[in-house]
């Protein structure tokens, strides 16, 4: 591991220590945090018993169709977009914006469109998520060196074979950034409208433990979350910097 | 030394010798008589002789790289013709190879991978490949790098990834647009010399694009000397070096005359160009 890497250890180290304590003497009070430790025993808990495997399934399963859609579909727009400047210019500026809109704010809609279920979930989820695979797919396509289109031609190469074989792979490192933050973007839309939206998934079981007054639950469920998305974002990162390392120059 | 106004070159030379020519090829971007309308190039004759290194050297924004575009079918003239092995030039002909100046390698793939992608897009069996791509990867001195990404090179020896990766196809003809631009003076000298190593290997006929007049002395068999915008070629010069030269030949008195010569000739058309922008 490097330098940086120990000392990120210690910092999140220190923090979940200095947590640990502060609950353990009582300067936070159990029944508003409980110990790291405490959440760790609970989150066991609820893996070895099973009761929340439905939950964990539902989500992961929303968030995995998001991230699809999201990719799939922002590749694709982004794609028509960067081939058409004249629509380019007009819509830029809306995606500069987007994310000063907020998406939950429609969840009513998604409701009256797909009613409440995974289908609405992942609608959200995919409008959070969609602008930002868009935004690097036109910053990919942007980035292919000229010369790499120049040396197609000279390879004689036709428009799709000069699609997949040059132009993908060219602008590969930038799309995956756009793949991994859509990755993340769909975790937040689906857990944060699970909250409203469902009656199964890992929001719901969040919420439901804490209308509840579950306090033990509430935080194990809190601890998998995080664990899940950090080694997702691990696993993503791992790849986006080798990626990104056949870049430098 | 001697100095041959280029008709007279093209009148003395057998029909056959003609490798690529272009006879009045013009390039002019824009629509004509449009306030942004340019004529970057021409008109332009010039007749490549089978097997020989051919340097164009000329002002800046002259038109050079138009004219490579052209010999390389990426684009058209205007007005006039252009020719390789008898045929029409119509989109990149088979038998063109063309190393740019800036890093043309394609950073997703190894050193060997690079060299091989044109090979295998062609269909030539494995076996084969290998063949070539080792005896390239080898020529090149890249051999101990055959297995590293270009990200983990020299700017030089990525230059030298996307020459090998030329060298496989076994080119007729290939074009050079200031592949060295980028590099500093010693790694060019010695780029120089591979390139000449190369030209002998391979018995292509070489068309190098260069600002550097020590290059073009040091490198070719001719060297056309372009005006500035619309370029033309106001001089064609024979060195006179034996096949087997190297960068060695920088201290022969004769370079000295060569690259005065050039310098001579371009530093007017310089000044116009500099004035101009």
């Amino acid at each position: 591991m490097t330098r940086e890497g120990w000392i990120r250890l210690l910092v999140i180290a220190a923090a979940v220590g200095a947590l640990e304590i502060a609950c353990r003497t009582g300067w936070i009070p159990m029944t508003v945090v409980l110990p790291p430790s405490a959440m760790a025993t609970s989150l066991w808990d609820i893996l070895v018993s099973g009761t929340h495997w439905n939950d964990i399934l539902v989500s992961l399963r929303s968030v995995v169709a998001a991230a699809v859609i999201a990719v799939v579909l922002g590749f694709l727009v982004g794609a028509v977009i960067h081939a058409a400047p004249v629509v380019r210019g007009a819509v830029e500026p809306l995606l500069a914006s987007y994310y000063a809109v907020p998406t939950f704010m429609f969840y009513p809609v998604f409701i009256i469109l797909f009613g409440v279920g995974p289908g609405a979930i992942i609608a959200i989820a995919v409008l959070l998520a969609i602008v930002s695979m868009i935004s690097a797919t036109l910053v990919g396509l942007d980035r292919i060196p000229t010369v790499l289109g120049k040396t197609a031609r000279i390879m004689r190469l036709g428009p799709v074979e000069r699609a997949l074989e040059i132009s993908l792979p060219a602008a590969m490192p930038y799309l995956f950034t756009g793949i991994k933050l859509s990755v993340a973007y769909a975790f937040i839309g689906v857990i944060a409208s699970e909250f409203i939206l469902s009656g199964a998934g890992m929001g719901y079981a969040i919420a439901y433990a804490y209308n509840n007054f579950n306090n033990r639950e509430m935080y194990g469920l809190m601890l998998l979350i995080v664990l899940v998305v950090t080694v997702v974002n691990t696993a993503l990162d791992t790849v986006d910097r080798r990626l990104q390392a056949r870049l430098r120059r | 030394m001697t100095v041959v106004a280029l008709a007279e070159v093209a009148s003395v030379m057998p029909a056959d010798d003609h490798h690529a020519r272009l006879a009045g090829v013009t390039r002019v971007f824009g629509r004509p008589g449009s306030p942004n309308c340019v004529h970057a190039l021409g008109p332009i004759d010039l007749d490549l002789r089978r097997g020989e290194f051919f340097s164009v050297v000329g002002p800046s924004g002259c038109g050079k790289s138009t004219l490579l575009d052209v010999l390389a079918g990426l684009a058209k003239p205007t007005e006039g013709t252009a020719e390789f092995e008898g045929r029409p030039i119509d989109g990149v002909p088979a038998g063109v190879g063309v190393v740019f100046q800036e890093d043309a390698s394609f950073p997703w793939l190894t050193v060997a991978d690079n060299v091989a992608f044109g090979l295998r897009r062609a269909g030539v069996d494995a076996a084969e490949v290998t063949r070539r791509v080792d005896y390239a990867v080898g020529f090149m001195g890249l051999k101990a790098f055959a297995g590293a990404y270009p990200a983990q090179l020299s700017g030089g020896m990525r230059q030298r990834v996307c020459i090998a990766r030329t060298l496989v196809m076994q080119p007729r003809l290939i074009l050079l647009d200031e592949p060295f631009g980028a590099l500093d003076q010693q790694t060019r000298l010695l780029m120089g010399d591979e390139l000449l190593r190369l030209w002998r290997e391979t018995s292509a006929t070489v068309l190098l694009i260069t600002h550097a007049l020590d290059e073009a002395a040091m490198l070719s068999d001719r060297v056309g000397v372009m005006s500035a915008r619309p370029g033309v070629f106001i001089d064609v010069l024979e060195t006179g070096w034996d096949v087997d030269r190297d960068s060695r030949i920088v201290s022969h008195p004769r370079f000295g005359d060569l690259t005065g010569h050039l310098w001579e000739k371009l530093r007017a058309e310089s000044l116009k160009h500099m004035r101009e922008n």
